[in-house]
C-alpha cells in the first residue's frame, strides 16, 4: 500500500510536463542511438549525459531523461538486428537469430512490431518487479555492514566478465586499469594524497563522468574519422505491417516467460541484459521444442530475447537503486550520474530521495508505453535514421559532449582530460579491450578498498569479520560460482551459440 | 546578542563614513571554490543577491565557480594571479581552514589572504542510533576514556577531515587521552554514514545538523549533543550542547569570505563592513532561515584572529593524531 502511494507521488513528479517531454525526448534518442550499430545502451547513456549538465536539469529529470535513453536504447537495439543482422548492442545479439530470417522472409515489419510488443511486456514484467523488489531490498540493505558490501563488491568484480564476456583475461585487465584510475586523489580512509604529483586539479580525483564520455563518446568519433563511413547501410526493405491478433496472442506466453527469466537475471550484479536475452532465448527454445521453428524466423524467437533484454534492464535497477552496486554496464555509467549529482544510491535514497527513486520508476513505466507507441507506428523513422550516414551524427554529439563537460565545472582541464581519455578510448577498443570493465573499476574500487579497510577498523584487525555473518558467507558463495561458472558453462554456452547462429548462416 | 547587535550597529554607522573613501564600481566578482549546487556556491549567490538588494554593489556580483583540491585551486588561483584585485570575494567555510592547517594546499598558508568575515554556520552533532544504548554524551565519552577503541566513529569526511576532528575535539574537551586510537570510519558524505549507524554497524555519527535532519526528523537517529554555544533555535531547540553536559566543544561548520590581501585598504575594510551590515540585515535572516543556517558571526575585528586560532587548533589536533609531522 505504501509502495503505490510512493508510485503515485512519483507518477506526480515524472508527469510534470517537463519531465514527460524529457522522458519522450529520451525514449526518442534511446531508439535511435540502440539503433545505430556499435552505439549500445552504455554508450548511449554516456554520450548523454553532458546533454543534462548542458541544459542545467535538476537530479529528477536528468535520471529521468537518462533512464528513458536507457529504456530507449534496449527497444532500439532490435531494429539493426532484424533489418541488418548486426546487433545494435549486445544484448540483441539474440534477436538476430529469429529476426532476421524474418525479415528475408519478407516479414520484416511484422518482427519490428513483434519485437516491439515483447520488449513492452518485458520491460513492463521487470518494471514492476523493480517496484515490489526494491523496496523491500532497500529495508534489507541496511543489515548490509562494511563485511557485507565488501563480498558484495567481490560478488560484482566475479561476475564481471559474465557469461557472455569473450576474453576473461582482457576484462580482468580492464577492471584493473579502472581501479588504478580511481586510486588518483585523496584516500579517504587515510587522508593522504595519492598520485597527485602535486597537481592541485588531480587532489579531487578524476572525475567517473569525464572518464566515461571520453572513453565512450570521444574514442566513437576517432573510430568513426579513422573508417570515414560516410555511407548509410543497405536496408531490407519493410513491408505493410500484417499482423492479426492471433499473432499477438500466440507470443504472449513466451514473452511473460522471456520477462520474468530477463529480471531475474538482470537483477544478479555483473550479468546483466546479454544473460537475460540468452537464457530467454534458449529455455524458451528448449520448452518448444519441435513445436516452434527457432532460427528459421519465428516469431516466438524474436519475442522471447527481446522480453528478457527488456525486463533485465529494469532488474539491473535494482541492485544499482538499492545497494548502490550496479547491475550492468549501463547501470554503472547511471550510477556515476546519481553520484556526480550529489545523491547517494542505498537504502537511504528511498527515504531520503523518494521523490527521484519514484521518479524515475514512474518514468521507467511511461517511457515503456511511450516506446510502444514510438515504436509501431513510427518505426518507419528510425529505419531511415540507420541510413543517415554517421558524419552527421556524430560531430553534434561530440559538440554536446564538449559543451556539457565544460559546464560542469567551468574548466578546460577537464576538456583536456576527457580527450585525453578518448584517445586512450580509442586504443583501447583497437586492442579489443572491453571498456565496462575500466568505469566498473573506477566506481567500485575504491568502495572495495574502503570497506574492507572498515571492516579491519571495526574488528580491530581480525580478518573472521569478513565473513562473520551468514549473509556475508552467502554473497562469498555466490561470488565463488560468479568466477569459476563462467570457466565451466562459458565455453559450452558460447560454442552453443556460435553454433546457433552458424546453422541460421546455413539456412539461409 | 545584544551586544553583538550593538556591535554591528557600531560598524554600520562605521561603514557609512568609510563608504565615502571607496566603493566597487563595475564588477564585483565571487569565487565559489566548488561545482554549482553545494555550500560555498550557495554563499556566493545568495550573499551577491543580498548586496544588490541592499544597494552595497553598483551592479550585480558574478558568481564564477572554480573547483579542485577541495578550494585548493581558488586559493591559489587568489594568491597568485589575483593578489590586488579590490572586487574579488572567495566563499571558505571551515572545510577551507581544515586543509589549510593540515598543509593540503602546498605551499599556501592562511596569512596568505585577508578574511572579510563569516555570515553563519552549520554546526557539528555527534548522534547515535535511536536503539543506542549511549544515552548522553557523559555515557559516550566515559566509555571512550574506558577503552578508545571500544567507540567506533563514522563521518562523511576524509580521515583528519573536519567531521573526524570534531570527535577528536569532543573527546579532547572530554579528557579522553590516546586520541589517535579512536577509530574513526571516513564515507563518501554523511548519508552514507548515517546509514551505517543507523544499522548498527558503526557506534556513533560525527556530522553537521543540517545533513542529519531527515533522520532526526523520522526518530532514526538520536542526537547526543550539538557543539554550539548555546541550544539552537527553532525546531532543534531540544537537543542539549555539549557545554551543557559540562565538555566544552565547540564545532561550527562556518560560512565566510576571504579576499585577497594587497587590495586596497580602503577596499578591504569596505567589505569587512559590508559583511557586517549585511549579517544584520532583515534580508539576510531571511535567508538563514530559509536556507537552515545558524547565526555565527564574530565581530568584524575579531573574524582574522578566529580564523588564526581555528587554523592552529587544527594544527595541534592533526599532530596529535599523527596526521601532520
Amino acid at each position: 500500500m505504501e509502495t503505490l502511494q510512493f508510485l503515485m507521488e512519483g507518477f506526480a513528479v515524472a508527469l510534470t510536463p517537463t519531465n514527460l517531454l524529457l522522458a519522450l525526448c529520451g525514449a526518442f534518442l534511446g531508439t535511435l542511438i540502440g539503433a545505430l550499430p556499435g552505439l549500445g545502451p552504455a554508450n548511449g547513456v554516456a554520450i548523454l549525459i553532458p546533454l543534462a549538465f548542458t541544459l542545467g536539469l535538476p537530479p529528477e529529470s536528468a535520471m529521468i531523461l537518462l533512464t528513458s535513453v536507457y529504456a530507449g536504447a534496449m527497444y532500439g537495439g532490435r531494429i539493426s538486428s532484424i533489418l541488418l543482422n548486426i546487433p545494435g548492442d549486445e544484448p540483441a545479439m539474440m534477436t538476430c537469430l529469429d529476426g532476421y530470417p524474418m525479415a528475408k522472409n519478407g516479414k520484416a515489419a511484422e518482427a519490428l512490431a513483434v519485437s516491439a510488443i515483447a520488449s513492452f511486456i518485458g520491460g513492463l514484467i521487470g518494471t514492476i518487479g523493480l517496484i515490489l523488489l526494491a523496496p523491500i531490498l532497500a529495508r534489507f540493505a541496511l543489515t548490509f555492514g562494511p563485511a557485507e558490501y565488501f563480498a558484495l563488491f567481490v560478488l560484482a568484480f566475479a561476475t564481471l566478465g559474465g557469461i557472455t564476456g569473450k576474453n576473461p583475461m582482457k576484462t580482468v585487465v580492464a577492471a584493473t586499469l579502472g581501479i588504478m584510475i580511481s586510486t588518483v586523489g585523496i584516500d579517504i580512509s587515510t587522508g593522504t594524497q595519492r598520485y597527485t604529483f602535486g597537481v592541485l586539479e588531480l587532489y579531487e580525483g578524476i572525475d567517473f563522468i569525464l572518464a566515461i564520455v571520453g572513453l565512450f563518446a570521444i574514442s566513437e568519433l576517432l573510430l568513426f574519422i579513422e573508417e570515414r563511413a560516410g555511407k548509410g547501410r543497405a536496408l531490407i526493405q519493410v513491408g505493410k505491417l500484417k499482423l492479426s491478433m492471433k499473432d499477438i496472442y500466440s507470443i504472449l506466453p513466451t514473452t511473460f516467460r522471456g520477462g520474468i527469466l530477463g529480471f531475474v537475471a538482470g537483477v544478479l550484479p555483473g550479468a546483466g541484459a546479454s544473460l537475460g536475452s540468452f537464457i530467454a532465448y534458449t529455455l524458451e527454445k528448449k520448452a518448444l521444442g519441435k513445436k516452434g521453428r527457432f532460427g528459421e524466423g519465428d516469431m516466438r524467437g524474436v519475442a522471447a530475447p527481446e522480453a528478457g533484454n527488456n525486463g533485465a534492464s529494469s532488474g539491473a535497477l535494482v541492485p544499482m537503486l538499492t545497494l548502490g552496486v550496479p547491475g550492468s554496464g549501463t547501470t554503472a555509467v547511471l550510477l556515476a550520474m546519481l553520484i556526480s549529482l550529489n545523491i547517494t544510491p542505498g537504502p537511504l535514497m528511498f527515504t531520503q530521495n523518494a521523490d527521484i527513486v519514484w521518479g524515475v520508476i514512474a518514468a521507467l513505466l511511461i517511457g515503456n508505453l511511450l516506446l510502444l507507441v514510438l515504436n509501431i507506428p513510427m518505426i518507419g523513422v528510425f529505419v531511415k535514421v540507420l541510413s543517415v550516414p554517421p558524419m552527421y551524427l556524430l560531430p553534434m554529439v561530440t559538440m554536446i559532449a564538449f559543451v556539457g563537460i565544460y559546464s560542469i565545472s567551468h574548466s578546460t582541464f577537464d576538456l583536456y582530460f576527457m580527450v585525453a581519455f578518448g584517445v586512450a578510448g580509442y586504443i583501447l577498443r583497437k586492442l579489443e579491450m572491453p571498456l565496462v570493465p575500466i568505469i566498473l573499476g573506477m566506481l567500485l574500487g575504491p568502495e572495495m578498498e574502503k570497506n574492507l579497510g572498515h571492516a579491519m577498523i571495526i574488528s580491530d584487525g581480525n580478518w573472521g569479520i569478513l565473513w562473520g555473518t551468514p549473509l556475508a558467507v552467502g554473497l562469498w558463495l555466490v561470488a565463488g560460482l560468479g568466477l569459476i561458472l563462467p570457466y565451466l558453462i562459458g565455453p559450452i554456452l558460447r560454442h552453443r551459440m556460435r553454433n546457433a547462429i552458424k546453422e541460421d548462416a546455413v539456412s539461409d | 546578542m545584544k551586544f553583538k547587535q550593538s556591535l554591528s550597529l557600531l560598524a554600520a554607522a562605521a561603514f557609512s563614513v568609510s563608504a565615502m573613501a571607496w566603493e566597487p564600481s563595475g564588477r564585483v566578482e565571487c569565487i565559489a571554490p566548488a561545482d554549482p549546487g553545494g555550500g560555498w556556491d550557495f554563499t556566493c549567490r545568495s550573499v551577491g543577491n543580498v548586496m544588490e538588494e541592499l544597494g552595497m554593489v553598483p551592479g550585480s556580483v558574478q558568481t564564477t565557480n572554480m573547483a579542485g583540491a577541495g578550494g585548493g585551486v581558488a586559493f591559489a588561483h587568489t594568491v597568485s594571479k589575483r593578489n590586488d584585485d579590490s572586487k574579488l570575494l572567495v566563499a571558505a567555510s571551515t572545510a577551507t581552514t581544515t586543509r589549510l592547517a593540515q598543509q593540503q594546499f602546498p605551499g599556501m598558508n592562511a596569512g596568505m589572504v585577508k578574511w572579510v568575515g563569516a555570515l553563519g554556520a552549520d554546526y557539528g552533532i555527534i548522534a547515535v542510533s535511536q536503539d543506542s544504548d549511549y544515552e548522553n554524551l557523559n555515557d559516550l565519552m566515559d566509555a571512550v576514556k574506558a577503552d578508545p577503541r571500544s567507540v567506533k566513529f563514522a563521518g562523511g569526511s576524509a580521515n583528519g577531515g573536519w567531521d573526524h576532528l570534531k570527535v577528536l575535539i569532543a573527546a579532547k574537551a572530554a579528557g579522553a587521552g590516546s586520541l589517535p586510537s579512536i577509530p574513526y570510519l571516513s564515507y563518501n558524505n554523511g548519508g552514507e554514514a548515517m546509514t551505517q549507524v543507523i544499522g548498527g554497524h558503526v557506534d556513533a555519527f560525527t556530522g553537521d545538523i543540517s545533513e542529519a535532519t531527515g533522520f532526526i526528523d523520522s526518530g532514526d537517529l538520536r542526537v547526543l549533543a550539538v557543539l554550539a554555544e548555546e541550544r539552537l533555535p527553532g525546531k532543534f531547540g531540544n537537543i542539549p550542547t555539549a557545554r551543557e553536559q559540562g565538555i566544552e566543544a565547540l564545532g561550527p561548520n562556518w560560512r565566510g569570505f576571504y579576499m585577497p590581501t594587497n587590495a586596497d585598504p580602503e577596499a578591504k575594510e569596505y567589505w569587512v563592513n559590508a559583511i557586517d551590515e549585511l549579517y544584520a540585515s532583515d534580508e539576510w535572516k531571511a535567508v538563514m532561515a530559509r536556507n537552515g543556517l545558524i547565526p555565527f558571526h564574530p565581530p568584524a575585528d575579531e573574524f582574522e584572529a578566529f580564523v588564526t586560532q581555528q587554523v592552529d587548533d587544527i594544527e595541534t589536533l592533526s599532530r596529535e593524531i599523527g596526521l601532520l609531522r
